[in-house]
């Protein structure tokens, strides 16, 4: 009886969240312009116009290069931040572990009027590079809590292996720390990349009169109505995001980088 | 290898880069926001330094007491929705084989990492007439005819907690891995129901997480900018959408700056009042 019951809230839980994507990828296939559900006829033109409409693939090209730079440098604040934590006695530094998850707490609201304000009063507002700048800020929190977990996770005998056989910190870095925390690395790019890649409040706020994200975009073509092309492009979204966490639960150990501390379980 | 205090400027240089991008683009924009929020407003959307408390003045009017109460009182009312939601599953999540976890945890991040753009879409569709929720309940003979579910604060509370629920879990997953199951266990054996043992054993032992976690939540939902935009009415709207409103429509920067700065005293405020209240109940 509670394994019954059990199922039936996990089947419900599991409804309220595919829902509305269920939904979406129904209307994503309408062959004509209209929002029906079910959908009338059947047509994966509005996956081609992703990529074939100029103004939705500036969009997408503009997103990708946007989060791909953003999490590479998000992942270039974090790095050496959480090697210094784990590396030297520092309690000072304490202090920027707790900056680079702030963003990441407060409102997003208040990160992006912020960064929108500092950008004005620099004269740059509007440039893409701040968008890259600012999302690696916002996101610097992801690489940040991977690494801080995978540095933690490193045997330190050895590493004093290492160090009592001559090899430098340089060294030590190179052939122990840096192949045992790559997993960490690549979890915490693909985490930041992810979000960058749907994030429109900081984008929006930064450069959203000069450039089109694929979420500003959306955003601006619901203003003016409704096209499947927004349904096609969640549905891509929802995908890549799915099939990014699979692969980083596929090589790496998902529960545990979500701060379940052992793997061992059942 | 002890850890060791840095010494030489050498030790020193690892830091410096994230240090420096934290602060030139993190504080700064936080302190330059500050500013702005005592700077006199321009006619045009422009505005010239100045030290005036304007900004902070209007929120005495009665306009922005009702936002301020109704922006708590949605932020609480999807925090104690997705607590209650959640605990349960979570609690039977972190029992259940790893792969049937990680296959939901896959599921979770990917909702999690949606876009509000994107979920406030999802959700109006879904809730529309001509596509919407309604026209399976017609199909089913249940309703006469289709009708459209939003603009409503039920909508604008249901896309928030689609929203909040995957963070609500993904933080409560790592105190109830943590969780002895030995507790459940022993009561199990004294005769207690699955449901008895965990309102009785499991709920109590997690007191503290779940306020940690009602907090989190909360903040989380108190930061929704977009969704009571897009389901709601005027009336739903938010501090943070208004916050959004006022900086990029009405191009009114000082006064969307004042309204920031409160929210993160509220936010600030709220949170050591809960903090407080939480170590005097466990004093008790």
């Amino acid at each position: 009886m509670s394994t019954f019951f059990r199922k039936v809230y996990f089947f419900l839980i599991g409804l309220f969240l595919a829902l509305p994507l269920i939904v979406v990828a129904g209307v994503s296939v309408n062959a004509k312009q209209t929002l029906a559900f079910p959908p009338q006829g059947f047509s994966t033109s509005w996956y081609g116009e992703i990529f074939l409409n100029p103004e939705w693939r500036s969009a997408l090209v503009a997103s990708v290069t946007l989060a791909l730079l953003s999490a590479a440098l998000a992942v270039a604040i974090a790095l050496p931040l959480a090697w210094f934590l784990w590396r030297r006695v520092a309690p000072w530094a304490n202090i920027f572990q707790l900056l680079g998850v702030a963003p990441f707490t407060l409102p997003p609201v208040i990160t992006a009027l912020g960064l929108l304000t500092f950008w004005a009063t620099a004269g740059f507002y509007g440039q893409p590079w701040t968008a890259v700048v600012s999302h690696a800020i916002f996101f610097v929190t992801l690489p940040l809590v991977t690494l801080s977990l995978g540095f933690t996770a490193i045997d330190r005998s050895l590493v004093e292996a290492a160090s009592t056989m001559g090899a430098d910190d340089r060294t030590v870095f190179r052939t122990v720390v840096l192949p045992l925390i790559l997993p960490y690395i690549v979890s915490g790019y693909a985490f930041a990349f992810v979000l960058s890649l749907n994030e429109y409040i900081v984008a929006y706020m930064t450069v959203g009169f000069t450039m089109e994200t694929l979420p500003i975009k959306i955003f601006n073509a619901l203003r003016y109505g409704y096209t499947p092309t927004m349904a096609s492009v969640t549905i891509l979204f929802v995908t890549t995001a799915a099939v990014i966490f699979s692969l980083v639960a596929r090589f790496g150990d998902l529960p545990k980088l979500l701060g379940a501390m052992s793997s061992d379980g059942k | 290898m002890r850890r060791e205090p840095p010494r030489t400027l050498g030790d020193y240089l690892p830091i410096l880069f994230p240090a420096g991008m934290l602060t030139i683009f993190f504080v700064v924009p936080f302190g330059t926001m500050i500013a702005v929020s005592f700077f006199q407003r321009q006619q045009g959307g422009f505005y010239t330094p100045a030290f005036v408390y304007d900004n902070y003045a209007r929120f005495l009017s009665g306009f922005f007491g009702g936002v301020l109460g109704f922006s708590l009182m949605l932020a609480i009312a999807v925090a104690a929705c997705c607590v209650v939601l959640a605990l349960p599953f979570t609690y039977l999540l972190t029992r259940m084989a790893r792969r049937v976890q990680v296959v939901w945890l896959v599921a979770l991040l990917s909702v999690l990492s949606l876009s509000e753009v994107i979920i406030g879409f999802a959700w109006s569709t879904l809730f529309s007439r001509t596509a919407g929720i309604t026209n399976i309940l017609v199909a089913l003979g249940l309703m006469g005819e289709a009708k459209a579910l939003t603009p409503s604060f039920a909508a604008v509370l249901t896309g928030m907690v689609y929203q909040a629920f995957p963070y609500t879990v993904l933080v409560l997953f790592p105190a109830l891995v943590r969780l002895d199951p030995t507790l459940t266990e022993a009561a199990r054996t004294l005769g207690a129901s699955p449901l008895r043992a965990f309102f009785t054993v499991v709920v109590p032992a997690l007191r503290n997480t779940i306020t940690a976690t009602l907090i989190m939540v909360f903040i989380f939902a108190l930061g929704s900018y977009l969704l009571p935009q897009l389901l709601g009415r005027p009336q739903h709207w938010t501090l943070s959408v208004l916050i959004t409103d006022q900086a990029i429509y009405q191009s009114n920067m000082p006064f969307a700056a004042a309204m920031a700065v409160f929210l993160v005293l509220v936010t600030l405020g709220l949170v050591a009042l809960t903090v407080i209240a939480g170590r005097k109940g466990e004093a008790a």
